[in-house]
């Protein structure tokens, strides 16, 4: 709460003060060697540190890539955990570089908040968790309970809109900090908690001792499409981050993988080699060097493996990747192309 | 005995000059107020932070779990913001009434005779004045959720129901050109209808009532111990019955020690409950902390929380001030 506070002050006084200068994110990256992250305090397969201090997660590796291509060091990072009531100040007052958070990509939230949304990185959806002994078959079943829910989030209202839609009753218990809303759903005060699907099972995995006690219902309510956020008002930094995660995608498409990058260099397609900067340079479109996408894809490996690795068949969530396959699997990532 | 008039300290002679300094302090504060709001204004402009009040005319979009108010979620931010204020004056009035009963009862306990009963309020008025309310309403909220039963094996008291998800209560409906009384009902996977205290509710109210009143009973003490001796032999001289000293001797002069500490106690009871968003009871602030993540308006949204309380703070002493009058005039 009271970094809540610090934080809101930080923007006050940003405000009152003279109008800021644009465009200058990617020299100060430069000129203090890392790039601010902000990141969720602690979800599996997002954003979660482990016993040593080291970050995990595939909002975490996007922030790597990203350091990695305009630092050429993917431990040039200094990680901001923030919660959700921290989130927008924190990038709105300058706090941090980029909001690679498990945040949905909204109109309110791009067009009048004072951030731009850069690139999809997952595509997820409301989903709703119940406690099996419960019995709680489908959503149906929801009329007239009691729903946990953390405020401020798009859950908040999508969930509304569904009931109403319905003209189902139900009663919404809110807490705005996360935890308090999860432990008042485990202590049974709630017969459902709802956020988007895969932070479910993230939360399953991390909340209960015993998994099996909970699960997640089939509907999902709504489109979640999650992604990093820059400020506003510095086209360069936006493109940046924008074509480092195209180029992960694109990485993926191409075959090229976190071990064979430097092969792929010489050997690839002719558009691995121009995304790799063997032909051309598309780094100087953007601000950087040609090197930028090979040494984003050798810190953190193609679209892919990060989701592999931390959501995927090799991590404990073992996700299928369903809607964020690449488009010619059925999927939706579709990354514009780099030429 | 004649009620004691308030001296005043005499105003200074009006003087043009004074007249003019403070004019011109005014307009400088005004001033710099305006120049700020109008920086404000203009870099949230350039931030591209859509800004201004005009978001309270939207519709909000999210339910609320509680409040005597209709509100559904496509009603306006404004009517969230009322439901909000009249949570927060639900659970707030109600806690000084119960605060003051419970205080008051506390107060008199620790000026018995009894080594016991003074004992116990002692001990009470130790204990919760020196735990943080924050502790305490947590603690409130987690015994609430932990002990009472679930929604599947609620206690059943007639047509009354207790478990984790409140006490659900029957009330009385104008349904059909006549009253008719609505009763809960157990479903297979909840307890619909009826009228319901949540355990958020409970805990606040709990929470501050019982922490608001070790600090009354100590107020309440010192002002029935600011009383005399001598006052209440001086009453039985003159041939008052009990009932007439406490009415006529003893309440004039103590609530006049009593009521201006009281009122200040008061004020932080309903300050406190914004604490309410710790325990997921849906007040001004909690509501106003989810109109602001959605809407993004920040700066508004502060704005009117604290206008809200500082009204609700005037108005307060505005009404405490009055009882003080009344309960002078009264003895007199
Ligand atoms: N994606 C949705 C919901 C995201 C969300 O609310 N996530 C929660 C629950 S998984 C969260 O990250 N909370 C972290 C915190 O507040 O500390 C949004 O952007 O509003």
């Amino acid at each position: 709460m009271n970094k809540t506070l610090v934080t809101a002050g930080l923007l006050f006084l940003s405000l009152i003060s003279l109008p800021a200068q644009a465009g200058k994110t990617l020299d100060s990256i430069r000129q203090r060697g890392e790039v601010i992250c902000g990141v969720n305090e602690a979800l599996v397969g997002f954003s979660v540190a482990d016993a040593k201090g080291e970050w995990h997660g595939i909002d975490v590796d996007v922030c790597r890539a990203i350091a990695a291509a305009t630092l050429g060091d993917a431990r040039k990072v200094r990680w901001v955990p923030l919660n959700k009531m921290q989130l927008f100040p924190a990038l709105q007052s300058g706090e941090v570089d980029i909001l690679s958070h498990n945040v949905t990509w909204t109109m309110t939230r791009d067009a009048a908040m004072g951030m731009h949304f850069t690139s999809i990185v997952f595509y997820d959806g409301q989903g709703f968790m119940v406690a099996r002994k419960s019995g709680i078959q489908s959503l149906r079943d929801l009329e007239n309970t009691d729903i946990c829910v953390q405020s401020g989030t798009t859950t908040e209202k999508n969930l509304s809109d569904y009931f109403r839609a319905r003209k189902m009753k139900f009663r919404s218990v809110v807490f705005a900090n996360f935890e308090a809303s999860i432990k008042a759903f485990l202590s049974g005060r709630c017969q459902s908690y709802t956020t988007d699907a895969t932070s479910l099972l993230s939360l399953i995995q991390r909340a209960s001792r015993t998994p099996g006690d909970y699960v997640v219902l089939p509907e999902l309510i709504s489109k979640e499409p999650l992604s990093p956020a820059v400020r506003r008002g510095d086209d360069e930094w936006f493109a940046i981050v924008k074509w480092v995660i195209n180029a992960l995608i694109t990485a993926e498409e191409e075959g090229i993988t976190q071990a064979n990058v430097e092969q792929q260099k010489v050997h690839g397609s002719a558009s691995a080699q121009r995304l790799l900067g063997h032909q051309e340079d598309t780094g100087k479109l953007i601000g950087l060097d040609r090197e930028w996408a090979a040494r984003a894809i050798a810190a953190v490996g193609n679209y892919g493996e990060v989701f592999d690795r931390n959501l995927g068949a090799g991590s404990p969530l073992n996700l299928p990747r369903g809607l964020n396959r690449l488009w010619r699997d059925g999927g939706l990532l579709y990354a514009p192309p780099i030429r | 005995m004649s009620a004691p008039s308030s001296r005043r300290p005499s105003a200074a002679p009006f003087s043009w000059r004074n007249l003019c300094y403070q004019g011109a302090l005014l307009a400088l504060l005004g001033g710099l107020l305006f120049y700020i709001a109008g920086n404000v204004q203009s870099n949230l402009q350039a931030k591209g932070i859509a800004s201004g009040f005009d978001f309270l005319l939207q519709p909000a979009g999210f339910a609320i779990g509680e409040g005597v108010f209709p509100y559904t979620a496509g009603d306006a931010y404004w009517q969230a913001f009322l439901l909000g204020i009249e949570n927060t004056l639900r659970v707030s009035g109600l806690a000084i009434l119960a605060s003051m009963l419970i205080g008051s009862l506390l107060g008199l306990g620790r000026l018995s005779n009894n080594l016991l009963v003074r004992g116990v309020c002692t001990a009470y008025v130790e204990i919760f004045r020196n735990i943080p309310l924050l502790l305490q309403l947590l603690a409130c909220y987690a015994l609430l959720t932990a002990l009472l039963p679930g929604i599947d094996e609620a206690w059943q008291f007639g047509h009354i129901y207790l478990s984790k998800s409140g006490l659900a209560l029957p009330v009385p409906q104008w349904l059909d050109g006549h009253w008719q009384i609505d009763y809960p009902q157990r479903h297979r996977f909840a307890i619909a209808g009826g009228a319901r205290l949540t355990p958020e509710f409970l805990a606040l109210f709990l929470g501050l009532s019982l922490y608001t009143s070790a600090y009354l009973a100590e107020v309440i003490r010192a002002g029935l111990e600011s009383v005399g001796k001598g006052q209440r032999e001086a009453a039985a001289a003159l041939g008052l019955s009990h009932a007439q000293t406490v009415r006529r001797v003893i309440l004039p002069q103590a609530l006049r020690v009593i009521i201006p500490p009281a009122t200040n106690q008061f004020s932080s009871l309903i300050k406190s409950s914004s604490l309410a968003i710790t325990v997921g009871y849906p007040d001004l602030v909690s509501i106003a902390n989810t109109s602001l993540n959605q809407s993004g308006r920040a700066i508004e949204c502060i704005t009117l929380i604290l206008l809200t309380y500082l009204l609700l703070s005037l108005l307060l002493s505005g009404l405490m001030g009055m009882f003080n009058r009344r309960a002078q005039r009264w003895a007199s």
